[in-house]
């Protein structure tokens, strides 16, 4: 099987999640082997998934916490009397 | 610290005969994942917070309804989405395109930003409140139906089934999706993440000068 550089895009998060059957899996490998633009591609890909899922990225409001189980606290003490 | 899911189904029992405070415990390892699905879908922060203490009110009111099958998480992403849901139609109205359409058109191929001379951007990089920023407003810029999907999937970490099932999508449309999300970022992100790239004169440059 060969691949061109279209057909590899195609299967980057294939790729990325592991989840190519091994036939093709192979046609990927070789082609990243000497494709500098896919191999940039997939790079690039993997940065931003590993920079967007990194914990800092999101922050909770300062007192987010502290809020919610205030909250929960006095909902619960309504209910509880019920 | 997260509870095994035998300790979790324990707390669980527990707070249903009667001990209603461990709700407390049973529910801070996910504080911020429930904050995080709903920002991502509403899209302001007050709007989240609010939605997120609504999202765990009603999940200590049904916990009763709650079955072992599933994880606790995806249990209360799936309340933390509906709950989303139930906001951006009261702000929006119906401005916005829909979360999960059931089917999928063919769309033209996703052409990614090509380059030859790519570097990565290290983790200590994410110090900076621009970058974060930056990060943020490209996973919102995304169609509502493919921001869902990479939320769950690439960011809360759920696996294909379990996104699936919450979204109520098949597991196809869970990989589509989640491909043409991750292809839409890296043609945004990547021309200003070549920018910050070190070496490449972006902020390491401007951070020694």
């Amino acid at each position: 099987m060969k691949l061109d550089c279209k057909h590899v895009w195609e299967h980057i998060s294939g790729y990325l999640d592991q989840q190519l059957d091994p036939a093709l899996l192979e046609a990927v490998e070789r082609h990243l082997e000497t494709c500098e633009v896919c191999s940039a591609i997939l790079d690039s890909t993997r940065n931003i998934l590993v920079l967007t899922a990194d914990d800092r990225t999101y922050e909770l409001p300062v007192g987010y916490s502290e809020r919610l189980h205030a909250k929960l606290k006095a909902v619960m003490a309504t209910e509880n009397q019920e | 610290m997260k509870a095994t899911p035998q300790e979790e189904a324990a707390l669980i029992q527990r707070i249903l005969a009667g001990e209603s405070e461990l709700f407390h415990d049973l529910i801070r390892p996910y504080e911020k994942l429930v904050y995080v699905t709903i920002l991502t879908i509403v899209r302001n922060e007050a709007e989240a917070e609010d939605g997120a203490q609504e999202t765990m009110i009603n999940a200590f009111r049904h916990l009763k309804t709650f079955r072992g099958d599933a994880k606790f998480s995806t249990w209360l992403v799936t309340i933390a989405m509906n709950e989303a849901r139930k906001r951006l139609r009261r702000v929006k109205a119906a401005s916005e395109e829909p979360l999960e359409e059931l089917t999928e058109e063919k769309e033209g191929d996703f052409t990614p930003a090509v380059l030859t001379d790519w570097r990565e951007i290290p983790l200590e990089a994410l110090e900076r409140k621009e970058l974060r920023k930056r990060l943020r407003e490209a996973v919102e810029m995304l169609p509502g139906k493919y921001r869902v999907v990479f939320v769950l999937r690439d960011i809360e970490g759920l696996n294909q089934e379990e996104t699936r099932a919450v979204l109520g999508i098949n597991v196809t449309l869970v990989k589509v999706r989640l491909h043409r999300a991750r292809m839409m970022l890296q043609k945004h992100l990547v021309p200003y993440l070549k920018s910050e790239a070190p070496g490449r004169g972006g902020f390491f440059r401007r951070w020694f000068q």
